[in-house]
């Protein structure tokens, strides 16, 4: 078994606690110091944690879809980096269904205070759903499949769900749009005032971290088992070369 | 040309199965009946016309989404048997010359499906289409590739996993879903004649554009998934 090693220990939680700091200066700027919304009230501040998360969970996709192209190149050729490629991809792919999960929940909750209704069939909700539909599903292939196939065919459905996340987010824009105006390059209006600025710029990177944090953690865990798995069955090839007594 | 001769080779021994035992086919045909006479019965669709036809297009993906999934494990389900899987893998001809034959059969055994669902269809649910019906015969195998080929690949990914037959469903309907929004639209637009002919070649040329993109990529990871481990 790998050693623990105490330099990372410690490197891990002080990006813990960095992380835990900046979610609270965040917090505060959220809550009690920027000004409450001209137009939304107390529910607008929901804004300063659904916005940095979804455009979080937009990034970890593409994260799940290196490692899984990194996977399917060193398969062949070095499978011992290509087991820790597999490692990230799982990683990443498991952070981005709880990111996309709490963007979903969060704008659900914005949505029955601000449009009376919970859900709505527009353009961005829809391909935030299917962006979470896809990464469950790849999941649910991890989950089914027998030990030892899984990685390969993961990758090639990682794949395909990378392919599919732009003709996803097109077809359904052309579709229909109800969901507010993107905030930065949104059109003439886009942009939001100064006082807002640092509430949410505290929080983007709050939740950066956090998600960094999370998704090395269970990079370190899943590595983990690999590694224990080798050992075992390392251990009953050489128990079964030993000469019977 | 080499390569064309595999895929219809593959093709000619899919369709000679198929005529033996009628198992898909039938199977399918069936499926699909009963899943219009459920709808049938969960609402009135003789007295509501207009609402019929606002919602029969997505009744009638529905019906064929689930039918052909009921046909495309059977397919590589059969290969299992007798090892012929294995024989197929040491085969000298391209691996993706297996895959687009078989793919080429279940569409035209989906196709089948459809030339008799149709008719039915219209009876059923006292169907009067308001647009140009023609349409649909651009619609219909546009779509039925999407799905048939998505299928395919997806159900010889699960081929080895455990409860292949549940995996299917889980894989191919998230992947689908743009092609299943871009058929269910175009073929409901055709139906009432609310969209116009500019909106229903938008959402046609979509559907063709999934189809390149995917039969794509299909095509290139299929060897791939077919010597996984």
């Amino acid at each position: 078994m790998e050693q623990r090693n105490p330099t990372l220990r410690s490197v891990a939680w002080l990006w813990f606690g960095i992380a835990v700091a900046v979610l609270v200066v965040a917090f505060r700027q959220a809550i009690f110091l920027t000004p409450r919304d001209a137009a939304q009230g107390d529910v607008g501040r929901i804004f300063y944690y659904h916005v940095p998360i979804a455009m979080w969970s937009l990034l970890f996709p593409y994260l799940n879809f290196a490692a899984s192209l990194a996977y399917l190149y060193w398969r062949r050729r070095d499978p011992l980096k290509a087991l820790t490629a597999d490692a990230f991809a799982l990683a990443s792919a498991e952070v981005a269904v709880v990111y996309a999960s709490i963007t979903l929940i969060t704008g659900s909750v914005w949505g029955r205070a601000a449009w009376g209704i919970w859900w709505a069939w527009d353009a961005r909700l829809t391909s935030m759903l299917l962006l979470w539909l896809l990464y469950v599903s790849y999941l649910m292939l991890r989950r089914f499949s027998s030990t030892g196939q899984s990685h390969t065919l993961a990758a090639v459905l990682s794949v395909f769900a990378a392919v599919d996340v732009p003709i996803v987010y097109m077809s359904i824009r052309w579709w229909r749009t109800q969901h507010p105006a993107p905030v930065f390059g949104g059109g003439p209006n886009s942009g939001m005032d100064k006082s807002m600025l640092p509430a949410f710029f505290w929080n983007l990177a709050g939740w950066a971290i956090w998600g960094i944090f999370i998704l090395l953690f269970r990079f370190a865990l899943e590595r983990k088992r690999q590694l224990a798995d080798q050992e075992a069955a390392l251990q009953a090839i050489e128990a079964s070369l030993e000469i019977p007594q | 040309m080499n390569y064309l001769r595999h895929v219809l080779d593959h093709l000619r021994k899919d369709l000679r199965l198929e005529w033996r035992s009628r198992d898909s086919i039938n199977g399918m045909l069936f499926f699909a009946l009963l899943v219009v006479v459920v709808f049938g019965l969960a609402f009135d669709p003789t007295s509501y016309p207009t609402t019929t036809r606002q919602i029969s297009g997505g009744i009638l993906w529905v019906a064929l989404l689930f039918a052909s999934m009921t046909a495309l494990n059977q397919s590589w389900a059969r290969e299992l048997r007798n090892q012929v899987l294995e024989a197929q893998r040491m085969a000298p001809s391209p691996a993706s010359a297996l895959f687009l034959g078989k793919a080429i059969a279940n569409m035209l055994f989906v196709l089948v499906v459809e030339a008799v669902l149709a008719p039915i269809f219209i009876v059923f649910f006292n169907l009067h289409v308001l647009g140009n019906v023609w349409l649909l015969a651009l619609i219909l195998p546009l779509g039925t590739w999407a799905l048939v080929v998505n299928g395919t690949f997806f159900a010889a990914l699960g081929l080895r996993a455990r409860n292949r037959e549940l995996l299917l469903p889980l894989l191919l309907l998230p992947i689908s879903l743009p092609a299943l929004l871009a058929m269910v639209q175009a073929t409901t637009g055709v139906l009432t004649a609310d969209l116009d002919s500019i909106q229903i070649a938008t959402w046609v040329k979509q559907l063709a554009g999934y189809d390149i993109i995917f039969t794509t990529i299909c095509i290139l990871f299929f060897e791939t998934v077919l010597n996984a481990e």
